[in-house]
C-alpha cells in the first residue's frame, strides 16, 4: 500500500506492523507526530499494545527497559534534549542487553533554542552501545524500524534510528507500507534468553567486580562488532520479501571519483543530485552514504574508498573543539588505509540551515583544489 | 494462605545489613506478605548492598537493581508487560529509600502515580542517604545531624503521605517496622487494591542515627507512640484512617535516644513537639472528617 505521509508516520506505521504491545513515550517537538499517531491507534485499537505517557523521557526509556526485561517488544521515540536527558538510561538499556528500538528525530540541543536538524543529540550518544542507524527519507525510516527489531533481538542490544528533524519527519512522502502478513514473516515473535522468572527467582544486575565488569564489555563489544554483518544480512532478506534494500553504506559513482563526497541522512538525496549534475559538466565526483553509525562499518569503508585520493566528509554536527563527527570517524577508520587518501571535514547545515546543491558543489569544488592535508572543519555557508 | 508470617522469608540469611537494620527487617516483612509471586524493583542504595555482590543474593523472587531515580517507572514497566503477557498474578513491588522517594525519584513516581499503574511502592525511608555515608535529604527531619548538616538540619521533613495523597491513588499506608503485623496487613490490602499503592515505611538506621543496634525496633514504637510517625492510611487521596492511637509521649523520649538529636536545645525540642501536635491535630481532623472511618486493632 503506497501513501502520502510524514516521516513521523512512517515510524509510527512501522512500530504498529512490528506489533510492538509497549510504548512508552514522552513528547518533544518534532517527534511529537509519532507519539500522537501511535496514541491515535491505541485509542481506536488498531494499535494492539499499550500507551505509557510518562512524565520524561529518562522515564520512557527505564520502562522500555524493565518491559523489555519482562518478555515485551518496546519502542520509544524521541528528540534533542529529550534523549540527551535519557542519555544514562540509554547505557543502561545497552548494559542490561535489551533489543529496545527508539526513533531519534535529530534535532539541535539548546542554547540557544531551536527545533531544527542537526545530528548533535544522537552523535553524541554514540559511547551509550546502542547501535545507529541515519536514514535518507520515511521510506527507510520505515524499513530500518523493521529491520533494527530483527537486528537487536539477535544480538540483544538496543538500537536507534534517527531521522531528520522536519526535512524527514515533517516532509510529506510516497511511502510503501508493507503488508502486515510479510512483516510477520520477516519478524519473528519477541523472544529474550533473559527475563525476570518466578520460577527461576534471579538478581538482575548485581554489583560486579572489577574482571567481570570487563569480561561484560568485550562480550558487548563482539556482539555489537557483529551487527555491520547481521545488518547486511537482515537488509538483504528485507530486500528479497519487500524489494527494497539499503546496505550499511551506500557508494555511488564512486568507479573513477576523483573526489568522494560522504554523507549521512538528508543531505544524501541532495548529494545524489548534485554529483550527476558535476558528472554532466565532467567532474568525477562520487558520493558514499553512511547508513551504519554504530558499529561504525570500518571494514567496509576502507574497501570502498580503496585507492581514492580525496575524501570530503559533510557533516550537519559539530563537536567543538573536534570538528565534524562522521569526518572523526572516517578519518580514524581509514588510518591504516595504505592510500592515505587527503581527507576533508565540511560542516554544513548545523543548525538545521540548508544544504543546496550550490553548497555541495562548492565543496567538490574546494576540495578538487586543494592537494594539501587540512585538519581543522571547513565551515561552508548558502551564498 | 495463612498469616503472612508464617510464609517464607524471601530475603534469605547472610545479607549484608548492618546489625540492627530497620532496612532489611522492613524489606523482609513487606516480600513475606508480598509472597513468592513477585517481581521485585530496588535501586541504588543500601538494598543494592543487602544484595550482594555477584554471584550471591539474599533475594529470593527475581529483583531487577535500576537506577536511582527511577523505581517506580521500572516497576511500571514490569506491570505493563505482565498485563500484556496476561500475567497478573505476578505482582510488581518497587523498594527505593528517603532519597531516592523524597528526592530524586520524586518526579517519575509522580507520573506512575498520576497513571495509576499497578505497582506497589515502598519508601524504605531511614531519614538520610545512609549507603553513601549519611547526608541530609528531604526526608531528614529538624535539626538532625547528618555529615553534611553539622550544625543540624535547618529544613523541615517533607510530608511525603500528602504529596502522594495529591495523586488521588487508591492507598497509601505509613507503616514501621515496630508494628510488624500492621505492616503486613497493609501489604496484604494493597496486594489486592490495583493500581498505584504507596508505603511510607520508617525504618530506624542505628549507623546514621548513632543509636545501639538493638534499639532500631523500640525506636520505630517510640517513633509512633510519641507522634512524631503516626500509623495511618489514605484512599483516594480523601479517606483517611488513624490505624493505631498513640500514647502521645513527649517527642525528647524518641529524641534524646539518639546520637543525631543530641545537640538539640531546649527550644529546638520545644519547636518539635509544636510541629508535631499541629501534625497529629491535623491528622485527626482529615480522620474525622473521612466519612465511614474505621479502626482497626493492631498488636
Amino acid at each position: 500500500m503506497r501513501e502520502f505521509i510524514t516521516g513521523n508516520e512512517a515510524v509510527a506505521h512501522a512500530v504498529k506492523l512490528c506489533r510492538t504491545p509497549l510504548i512508552a513515550a514522552y513528547p518533544i517537538t518534532p517527534q511529537t507526530g509519532i507519539y500522537e499517531k501511535l496514541s491515535e491507534w491505541e485509542a481506536s485499537g488498531e494499535l494492539k499494545g499499550m500507551m505509557m505517557r510518562t512524565e520524561s523521557e529518562h522515564s520512557a526509556m527505564a520502562s522500555c527497559i524493565s518491559a523489555s526485561l519482562t518478555g515485551v517488544r518496546t519502542f520509544t521515540a524521541t528528540s534533542s534534549q529529550g534523549l540527551a536527558l535519557m542519555h544514562e538510561m540509554l547505557h543502561f538499556a545497552a548494559g542490561c542487553r535489551v533489543p529496545v528500538v527508539m526513533a531519534n528525530v535529530n534535532r539541535l540541543l539548546a542554547a540557544p533554542w531551536g527545533f531544527w536538524a542537526d545530528q548533535l543529540d544522537s552523535l553524541s550518544q554514540r559511547d551509550t552501545g546502542w547501535i545507529q542507524f541515519y536514514c535518507e527519507n520515511g521510506q527507510e525510516a520505515l524499513d530500518t524500524v523493521i529491520q533494527s527489531y530483527r537486528i537487536a533481538e539477535q544480538v540483544y542490544l538496543p538500537a536507534m534510528v534517527c531521522l531528520e528533524a522536519f526535512f524527514v519527519s515533517h516532509f510529506m512522502e510516497p511511502v510503501d507500507i508493507p503488508e502486515q502478513e510479510e512483516v510477520d514473516l520477516f519478524l519473528p515473535p519477541f523472544s529474550l534468553p533473559h527475563k525476570f522468572d518466578i520460577e527461576r527467582p534471579g538478581f538482575f544486575v548485581p554489583v560486579v567486580p572489577s574482571e567481570l565488569y570487563r569480561k561484560y564489555k568485550q562480550m558487548a563489544q563482539a556482539s555489537m562488532d557483529s551487527v555491520k554483518e547481521v545488518s547486511l544480512r537482515v537488509d538483504q532478506e528485507f530486500k528479497k520479501m519487500f524489494g527494497r534494500g539499503y546496505g550499511i553504506i551506500e557508494p555511488i559513482m564512486l568507479e573513477d571519483a576523483e573526489v568522494v563526497i560522504v554523507t549521512a541522512c538528508s543531505i544524501t538525496s541532495t548529494a545524489r543530485i548534485t554529483i550527476k549534475r558535476l558528472r554532466e559538466g565532467g567532474k568525477k565526483v562520487g558520493l558514499l552514504k553512511i547508513r551504519l553509525f554504530r558499529p561504525f562499518p570500518v571494514e567496509a569503508i576502507q574497501n570502498t574508498l580503496k585507492g581514492k585520493r580525496k575524501i570530503a566528509v559533510i557533516d550537519r554536527n559539530l563537536s567543538l573543539g573536534g570538528g565534524g563527527i562522521f569526518c572523526q570517524e572516517l578519518r580514524a577508520g581509514m588510518v591504516h588505509s595504505s592510500d592515505h587518501p587527503l581527507i576533508y571535514s565540511y560542516i554544513a547545515g548545523v543548525g538545521g540551515t540548508d544544504v543546496t546543491p550550490e553548497v555541495i558543489e562548492k565543496i567538490a569544488f574546494d576540495a578538487t583544489r586543494r592537494n594539501e592535508p587540512s585538519d581543522p572543519p571547513i565551515w561552508v555557508m548558502e551564498e | 494462605m495463612g498469616l503472612p508470617e508464617d510464609q517464607p522469608n524471601l530475603l534469605r540469611p547472610g545479607h549484608s545489613a548492618c546489625a540492627g537494620c530497620g532496612l532489611a527487617i522492613g524489606m523482609k516483612l513487606v516480600l513475606q506478605a508480598m509472597g513468592p509471586k513477585t517481581i521485585a524493583v530496588i535501586v541504588p542504595s543500601c538494598e543494592g548492598a543487602i544484595g550482594g555482590v555477584y554471584p550471591n543474593t539474599s533475594y529470593g523472587v527475581p529483583t531487577f537493581h535500576s537506577a536511582f531515580e527511577i523505581a517506580a517507572p521500572t516497576a511500571a514497566g514490569i506491570a505493563n508487560a505482565l498485563k500484556i503477557l496476561g500475567k497478573e498474578e505476578i505482582q510488581v513491588v518497587a523498594f527505593a529509600g528517603d532519597g531516592g522517594t523524597f528526592d530524586i525519584g520524586l518526579q517519575s513516581l509522580s507520573g506512575v502515580a498520576k497513571n495509576n499503574d499497578d505497582i506497589l511502592y515502598v519508601c524504605l525511608d531511614n531519614e538520610a542517604y545512609m549507603n553513601t555515608g549519611i547526608q541530609v535529604s528531604s526526608a531528614t527531619p529538624s535539626f538532625a545531624w547528618t555529615g553534611t548538616t553539622p550544625r543540624g538540619n535547618p529544613g523541615r521533613k517533607k510530608n511525603i503521605m500528602e504529596i502522594m495523597a495529591a495523586h488521588y491513588n487508591p492507598y497509601s499506608a505509613t507503616a514501621t517496622i515496630g508494628f510488624p503485623q500492621d505492616l503486613q496487613h497493609k501489604i496484604v490490602k494493597a496486594k489486592g487494591i490495583r493500581g498505584t499503592k504507596f508505603i511510607h515505611l520508617l525504618v530506624p538506621c542505628p549507623t546514621g542515627w548513632r543509636t545501639p543496634p538493638d534499639l532500631s525496633p523500640e525506636l520505630s514504637i517510640l517513633s509512633v507512640e510519641t507522634n512524631i510517625f503516626p500509623l495511618y492510611e489514605v484512599e483516594e487521596g480523601r479517606k483517611y484512617t488513624i490505624n493505631h492511637e498513640p500514647r502521645a509521649l513527649p517527642v525528647q523520649e524518641y529524641l534524646l535516644r539518639q546520637g543525631r538529636f543530641k545537640h538539640l536545645t531546649k527550644e529546638q525540642i520545644q519547636q518539635i513537639q509544636m510541629e508535631v501536635d499541629e501534625e497529629w491535630e491535623k491528622l485527626k481532623n482529615r480522620a474525622r472528617k473521612s466519612f465511614g472511618r474505621r479502626k482497626r486493632g493492631v498488636s
